[in-house]
């Protein structure tokens, strides 16, 4: 396999994504319903990345306190709701989960 | 021109929660792409010509299992599907921005530059967007090759790296951007539906899981959007 080929072909699978509307896209006009609907997809998209990362790391499910993955995700959830600082929450985060993997 | 300065200066400068988040993440994905056989220099291509940080940690998972081409390019286009519905979010702010910048900002907009852009057009709306957008993009590119050749030269070193379990990194940022939104019952619907639907499908290839969860969350959206105008009209 070409690194050439690799790289370019993922190159063309991400960028026509990316580009599709701000690029290609330029005279359409945007369907007032697509847009509302698009409201809810950062919320949806990030939260389908976090629930099985957090559940089952590695793939093997863990629903416990003695589980860093879930603990620390949920410490930077209520940390970020609370405190709204992006900064503080990760910190906060990253200590919980350091302490429960390595102490 | 002060206003145009302004704006790249704080894109750049609201980026850095993530760029942060980030940096175990690019170091991670530069230690395994070097463990699963790719060149130092290689592995930082990708980060310079493909720039999407999920979608390099599965090609590369891909390669070290022994994909197929096609199956890496085909797995790429679905993992970054949802970037064409940030494509067309920013695309309404973007009429009055030339081909070039619309081109840049777009070969830019990742998970986390859409995020920190998407906080400004609601903040400020089009309000010098495209220096800010530039601003937060150009930082966070190079903050992300920064990070991979960092990761790539430690993969050389000490190639146990991966095992430790910093991919952590990831779904804490992810955790801590979601959190603060979920403020109204819509929003925590719409979390609730695609983590319950990310968790039922987690088992489907290609991380189609990741885009039927996705689409769920939307639909439960719509669907609380619907409820909601049906009641206002109705009172």
């Amino acid at each position: 396999m070409t690194i050439a080929a690799l790289l370019a072909g993922m190159f063309l699978a991400t960028y026509l994504t990316r580009a599709s509307f701000l690029v290609f896209g330029h005279r359409l006009r945007f369907p007032p319903a697509l847009k509302a609907a698009l409201q809810h997809v950062p919320v949806a998209v990030l939260t389908a990345i976090i629930v099985p990362e957090a559940l089952a790391p590695g793939g093997r499910l863990d629903v416990s306190l003695a589980n860093p993955w879930l603990v620390g995700t949920v410490v930077a959830a209520v940390v970020a709701r609370l405190s709204g600082h992006l900064l503080l929450s990760l910190g906060v985060s990253f200590a919980v989960f350091g302490l429960m993997r390595w102490w | 021109m002060t206003t145009v300065r302004h704006a790249l200066y704080a894109g750049a400068r609201d980026a850095v929660p993530l760029m942060i988040g980030t940096l175990p993440f690019g170091v991670i994905y530069g230690t395994t792409a070097v463990a699963a056989g790719l060149s130092p220099l290689a592995a930082l291509a990708m980060s310079v010509i493909v720039f999407a940080g999920s979608a390099q940690f599965i090609a590369v998972s891909l390669i070290s299992g022994g994909a197929a081409l096609p199956v890496i390019w085909l797995t790429t286009f679905v993992v970054n599907l949802r970037h064409a519905l940030y494509s067309a979010t920013v695309h309404p702010a973007a009429h009055g921005w030339a081909l070039r910048w619309r081109a840049l900002v777009a070969f830019w907009l990742t998970d986390e530059v859409f995020a920190i852009v998407e906080r400004r057009l609601m903040e400020r709306g089009n309000d010098a967007l495209l220096p800010y957008a530039l601003g937060a993009g150009g930082a966070f590119y190079l903050n992300w090759l920064s990070w991979t050749a960092a990761g790539a030269w430690l993969g050389q070193q000490f190639p146990d790296l991966a095992g430790w379990g910093l991919d952590f990194a990831m779904i804490a940022t992810f955790a801590a951007m979601v959190a603060p939104q979920l403020r109204a019952p819509t929003p925590v619907v719409v979390a609730l539906v695609a983590g319950a639907a990310a968790w039922l499908a987690r088992d489907l290839p290609f991380k189609l899981g990741l885009v039927l969860a996705a689409l769920a969350g939307v639909v439960a959206g719509v669907w609380m959007d619907r409820r909601r105008n049906t009641e206002e009209a109705r009172a």
